[in-house]
């Protein structure tokens, strides 16, 4: 019953598609293909995400990860994390989890966020993409405004959230 | 391709963890799957929203939003279009493109790409679980409105 309960909302979503479906019927496939193509985004390009994570929380000990990307880490710890979102794959979603661990790890606050907008926005291969589909001009005024406005962002909000806000987060990622 | 790059790196890396130590590689693989399993109903739920979203905008819909007379009106339609959908990058490029030959404007197509990407309207509650209501609101609002200006720029760099 727990588990039937966590797949409510996929449940309740499913039936409605149905619905759609029964009204439209081409809006009705339309919501299914995209659906199914998010799934196999899902299912295929997270998993290796995912056991680098673990891998990364088993392997990884706090203190290496301190000195890399920790507190004191300074301009050395910002280009790693711009390097290690931008060279990540998969859909932003992925990053949180991936986020919660490096903070566990001891993570500075600002640099996990440097990190989750590299993922959202700079990855290298849908750069190349990118290119492909709407022109070299256009991607790369993207990549060079968003390089700066990624750190720009990460420091705003590091002012904006109050300290003990900041440690919360911080101790409901250790507990992951 | 950057798929098996992801999964050459992830088994290299754990046959060379399962060789150093197999109870610790145990331990990676299933901290892996928990982790995975953690958001994975929510992530169905989510998926299967977006697509029913989705089916309400089609490229030419989309491009009655974005055409290149519409304006600042017709990019802020475009961020918040963007923000709600979640569709993956290989889908999003080439149907920002067709959008763009249907009239649509680069400006309009800038702000979508960004807040499409920046932007989670639709994974806000998962983002939640692991960062609280406060900064996943704050991160949203930032890069909603980071994305009106990189609309502003691609607009006036790209003609």
């Amino acid at each position: 019953m727990e588990r039937l309960k966590k797949y409510r909302f996929f449940i309740i979503m499913s039936a409605g598609m149905g619905v759609l479906y029964l009204i439209n019927s081409k809006m009705g496939e339309s919501a299914f293909h995209m659906t199914y193509i998010s799934l196999l985004e899902m299912m295929t390009i997270l998993p290796p995400v995912f056991i680098l994570l673990g891998l990364l929380d088993a392997w990884v000990p706090k203190e290496m990860m301190m000195t890399h990307i920790g507190d004191k880490s300074g301009i050395k710890g910002i280009l790693l994390a711009l390097f290690l979102g931008s060279a990540a794959a998969g859909p932003l979603y992925g990053a949180f989890p991936v986020a919660a661990i490096l903070m566990k790890k001891g993570a500075k606050f600002s640099n996990v966020l440097i990190f989750i907008g590299a993922w959202s926005t700079t990855k290298i291969p849908m750069l190349l993409f990118e290119m492909a589909s709407l022109g070299k001009v256009f991607a790369l005024t993207r990549l060079i405004v968003d390089i700066p406005g990624i750190i720009i962002i990460a420091m705003l909000i590091e002012k904006i959230m109050k300290k003990d806000e900041i440690e919360k987060i911080y101790e409901e990622a250790a507990k992951m | 391709m950057n798929a098996i790059m992801m999964y050459g790196l992830a088994i290299t890396l754990l046959v060379i963890s399962s060789i150093k130590d197999k109870k610790k590689t145990k331990g990676a693989l299933k901290k892996g799957v928990n982790s995975f399993l953690n958001i994975f109903p929510q992530m169905l739920g989510i998926l299967t929203s977006v697509g029913i979203i989705f089916s309400f905008f089609d490229a030419d819909t989309i491009s009655k939003i974005v055409g290149s007379e519409s304006g600042w009106v017709g990019v802020i339609l475009s961020a918040v279009v963007g923000s709600i959908t979640l569709i993956p990058g290989f889908i999003a490029f080439p149907m920002a493109d067709m959008v763009l030959k249907n009239g649509g404007g680069y400006m309009q197509i800038g702000a979508f790409v960004s807040s499409l990407m920046m932007v989670g309207v639709m994974t806000a509650s998962l983002e939640m679980k692991y960062f609280g209501k406060k900064l996943t609101l704050v991160r949203n609002i930032i890069a909603f409105f980071f994305s009106l200006f990189v609309a502003y720029i691609i607009g006036r760099v790209v003609v």
